[in-house]
């Protein structure tokens, strides 16, 4: 990125110029001597709380690896031998020569892991969303979802090609008053987050599914964020409020609680196969390697074991919570509702400031800023660990007392 | 509700959201000249569903730029 800080005349024609406002916001910030917070490495991982970035050693808080499962050492056998067995990619659609053994392994134990009839894997989350969303809802149906809807299920909107009609987040009403005017006999989807991952709050699914229910739309949720710790079993929001049954598909990831990469989707409905054949963000790229597919399949059967593991990172994201508010941070919610704590900030400057305080202290939190952000504004966002000891965060917010203080953004 | 009702309907819901009283004509673009971010746009579209009970997709958004725009097919929606 080093070519940014020399600026060039640019020639007519050139498509890029259409990020020219985006670079000289960039070149102000860096300008003022922070530390590139988009081009973060990290030189070497020490465990899943714990790495060496720019050179320093660094609590990790912003890495969604909330079970831990990165460094399990049953996970890490699994993908090691499934590596040496059958090699170190696949090469191939799944739809072709891309299916091994480990990538129905993979789905049995999202099948019995979310106990429902069909599981299909995706290449990332991302594709999940894009490829379910897309292929179920085309031109004429009517797709509702919230504002605050990750990127991967807006692009599955614009994909399918269907009218997206947004509602105020986890607005109730207005959810309503958008199904009620849709017209009668076109095909309806609501789109709903079990977290919403920039403040970490939860939706009020309960009430939101039986509406959809009521005005014969299919549901999708989104549970990236509360796989493996939200829920009696694990399977997240629509389990904890009892709803599950309803939900036509749960969207979900490996890339967070299951802690490698790939993403997938669950469903009871009976021609939920079909999409094998008709989802082209399933069809048209390589399958996941099998060193993935049985870290993830290892990964899954033991989380739903992971009791323990659960009540030790709620217990670390009350702890945060409650110490960050005692601090005098703004934070997203004013009850811990899941493992990501968003500390508001007061404008995109003073983030990056405290950001790179933070860092500097040996802190990574994700700093999230607009457009990806609600409201415009700019949060730190942390996310719990359930390998985080309880001197970790008490450590962390020492950090961000003395980095507040210096920024000036806590008394 | 004829065209000229609407304008009037809608000219009264921007009021709040003109915060810096441009004058509203045909061709007043909502991004440039009334400043509009994404979050007002939500706001504003959903003030306007609410009084004539209709659903503005994002697709059709995509499409209105102006205030004439927006009138017509606002007109044209609560019509159909």
């Amino acid at each position: 990125m080093n070519d940014i800080a020399t600026p060039v005349a640019t020639p007519s024609g050139d498509l890029l110029s259409k990020f020219d406002q985006l670079i000289q916001t960039r070149e102000t910030l860096l300008a003022s001597g922070i530390e590139d917070p988009f081009s973060l490495v990290m030189e070497k991982v020490l465990s899943p709380t714990k790495a060496i970035c720019n050179g320093r050693e660094t609590i990790l808080l912003g890495t969604y690896n909330y079970m831990g499962m990165t460094f399990d050492p049953d996970v890490l056998d699994a993908g090691k031998q499934a590596l040496a067995d059958f090699g170190a990619g696949t090469t191939g659609s799944r739809v072709l020569n891309g299916t091994y053994q480990g990538h129905k392994e993979c789905e049995d134990a999202l099948r019995e892991f979310y106990d429902m009839d069909h599981a299909m894997v995706f290449s990332t989350g991302y594709q999940a969303n894009l490829g379910i969303i897309s292929t179920i809802a085309g031109k004429g149906d009517y797709i509702v979802l919230d504002i605050d809807s990750h990127a991967s299920i807006y692009d599955g909107c614009a994909m399918g090609r269907a009218e997206v009609v947004p509602f105020k987040h986890n607005d109730i009403e207005a959810m309503e008053k958008r199904l009620r005017r849709i017209p009668e006999g076109a095909g309806k989807l609501v789109v709903l987050e079990g977290v919403y991952s920039m403040l970490g709050d939860v939706a009020p699914l309960k009430e939101m599914v039986a509406i959809a229910k009521k005005y014969g739309a299919m549901v999708l949720v989104d549970e990236a964020h509360s796989m493996g710790f939200i829920g009696e079993n694990g399977r997240g929001v629509c389990e904890e409020q009892g709803v599950i049954d309803d939900v036509d598909f749960i969207i979900g990831t490996f890339s967070k609680s299951v802690g490698t990469v790939g993403g997938f989707c669950v469903s009871n409905h009976p021609k939920f196969d079909i999409m094998r054949l008709v989802c082209r963000p399933y069809v048209f790229t390589a399958s996941l390697p099998p060193s993935v597919v049985a870290t993830a399949a290892t990964s899954i059967r033991k989380l739903r074991h992971g009791a323990n593991k659960r009540a030790h990172l709620w217990e670390n994201s009350k702890r945060l919570h409650q110490g960050l508010t005692d601090l005098g941070f703004q934070l997203g919610t004013s009850e811990p509702q899941s493992a990501i704590v968003a500390v508001i900030m007061p404008d995109l400057e003073r983030g990056a400031m405290m950001w790179e305080g933070l860092l500097k202290e040996g802190l990574y939190v994700n700093l999230a800023r607009p457009p990806a952000t609600p409201a415009n504004m700019t949060l730190l966002r942390c996310s719990l660990c359930a390998e985080h000891s309880a001197e970790e965060v008490e450590a962390v917010l020492g950090m961000f007392e003395r980095a507040g203080k210096a920024v000036g953004v806590i008394d | 509700m004829t065209e000229a009702e609407v304008d009037d309907r809608i000219r009264a819901l921007i009021e709040p959201f003109n915060k810096k009283g441009v004058e509203i004509a045909e061709g007043t673009t909502f991004a440039n000249d009334l400043e509009f971010d994404s979050l007002t746009v939500m706001d504003f579209v959903a003030e306007i569903e609410d009084e004539f009970d209709v659903i503005i997709s994002m697709n059709q958004q995509a499409e209105i730029e102006t205030y004439g725009q927006l009138v017509s097919a606002v007109h044209k929606l609560q019509d159909s």
